[in-house]
C-alpha cells in the first residue's frame, strides 16, 4: 500500500518535471565504470572544464559533486539545461584490503573504505531527488551483477527516466551486445567516455531521455 | 579444509516480518559468515535498504555481501506469468554470502557460479549450480 502511494506521488512529480526546462541528472553505477570519466566529458565539452578526478582505484568519487546549469545543444537546435549529479559508486563490499592492494597505505585505504561506505549511502537516498538518470555500466563486465539489477529496479519503481550506457567500448573485451541482451527492455548505448567515442550518440539520448 | 554453510530460509521464515526484520534476519545470517539461500527474492526498495545496511555495518572485519537473485520464470508467459503474479516475491530464490567468503557471484539465466575466497593453500575453489 505504502509502495502505490509513494509510486503516486513519483508519477505526479515526474509529470510536474515534464513541463520543467531545468532538470536534475544523475550518473550511477558501480565502482570503476566510468561516471566520472563520463561525467568529465560532459563538462569539458559544454562548460570547458572538469568535474572530479578519475584514478584506476575503486570508490575515488566518494562524494557527491554537483555541476550546476550544464546547456547543451542538439544538431537541430534543441536546448536542454540541467544540474549533473555526479555519484559515488554502488556496491555491496568494501574491502580496506582490495585499497592497500592499490598502493594505498594502511591508514588511507581503512579511512577511504569508511568514506567509501558513507558515499554509497548517499547515492542511494540522492535517488529520489533526481529526474532522470544515466546509468554507467562498464561492457567489459558480467551486466548481471545484483548491484545493476538493484539499481535499475529502483528506478523502475520510481518511475525515474533511465539511460544505460555501456562505457568502455574502446576495450577489446568489451560485450556491449551482452549488455543490451541482458537489459532489452532499456536503451543502451555504447560510449567510450575516455576517448568521446559515439559520445554524439550519448547527447542525442539524453534529449529523447528528457523530452 | 575451510567448512562452508549454506543456511536455506523458506520463504515463510521472513514472510510475516517487516522490511526491517527480513533484511536484519538475512544480514545476521550473512554475518555469522553463512552463504544465505533464500527461497523468492526481496523487494525492490528492500534490495535497496539491504545495501544500505550492510554498508553501515562494514568494519575491516565485515567486508560486506555479495548478492545474487534468480528467477528463471520471470520472463515467462500465459499460465507462467499468471503463477508468478500470484507468487509474487515466492518466486526464484536469492544467495547472500559474506564477501569475506563469496568474492563473487556470475550468472546467467541458466546458470550461476559462486567463486570462493582463495583457501590458505592459495587455491581458489569454485561451486556451480546448473539450472
Amino acid at each position: 500500500m505504502i509502495s502505490f502511494f509513494r509510486s503516486l506521488v513519483n508519477r505526479f512529480f515526474k509529470n510536474l518535471f515534464r513541463g520543467k526546462r531545468h532538470i536534475k541528472l544523475g550518473i550511477y553505477g558501480p565502482p570503476n565504470a566510468g561516471k566520472t570519466t563520463l561525467a568529465n566529458s560532459i563538462c569539458k565539452d559544454w562548460l570547458n572544464e572538469e568535474m572530479g578526478k578519475v584514478t584506476n582505484i575503486p570508490h575515488e568519487t566518494r562524494e557527491i559533486q554537483i555541476k550546476e546549469k550544464i546547456n547543451i545543444k542538439s544538431k537541430d537546435g534543441k536546448e536542454l539545461t540541467f544540474s549533473l549529479v555526479d555519484t559515488p559508486g554502488i556496491a555491496t563490499k568494501i574491502d580496506y584490503e582490495d585499497f592497500v592492494k592499490a598502493g594505498l597505505k594502511v591508514g588511507e585505504a581503512k579511512k577511504r573504505a569508511k568514506e567509501a561506505t558513507k558515499g554509497v549511502i548517499e547515492s542511494i537516498r540522492w535517488l529520489d531527488d533526481m529526474d532522470a538518470v544515466v546509468v554507467v555500466l562498464d561492457s567489459t563486465k558480467d551486466p548481471y551483477n545484483q548491484v545493476n539489477v538493484t539499481i535499475l529496479g529502483n528506478l523502475e519503481a520510481r518511475n525515474i527516466p533511465v539511460l544505460v550506457v555501456g562505457n568502455k567500448v574502446d576495450l577489446r573485451k568489451a560485450k556491449l551486445k551482452k549488455l543490451q541482451n541482458a537489459f532489452p527492455q532499456y536503451d543502451v548505448i555504447g560510449i567510450s567516455a575516455k576517448y568521446g567515442k559515439k559520445i554524439e550518440d550519448f547527447y542525442d539520448a539524453l534529449f529523447v531521455l528528457t523530452k | 579444509m575451510k567448512k562452508m554453510i549454506l543456511r536455506i530460509v523458506p520463504y515463510a521464515e521472513i514472510e510475516n516480518l517487516s522490511s526491517l526484520g527480513r533484511i536484519r534476519k538475512l544480514l545476521n545470517i550473512a554475518k555469522e559468515n553463512k552463504i544465505v539461500l533464500l527461497q523468492g527474492r526481496l523487494k525492490n526498495d528492500e534490495e535497496e535498504e539491504l545495501i544500505k545496511t550492510t554498508m553501515e555495518e562494514i568494519t575491516p572485519e565485515f567486508k560486506g555481501i555479495e548478492h545474487s537473485v534468480i528467477n528463471p520464470d520471470q520472463n515467462a508467459k500465459g499460465i507462467g506469468k499468471i503463477r508468478n503474479f500470484l507468487l509474487g516475491n515466492r518466486t526464484g530464490f536469492t544467495i547472500i554470502g559474506p564477501a569475506s567468503i563469496v568474492k563473487d557471484i556470475k550468472k546467467n539465466p541458466t546458470k550461476i557460479e559462486l567463486l570462493m575466497s582463495e583457501t590458505k593453500k592459495g587455491k581458489k575453489s569454485k561451486s556451480r549450480r546448473k539450472r
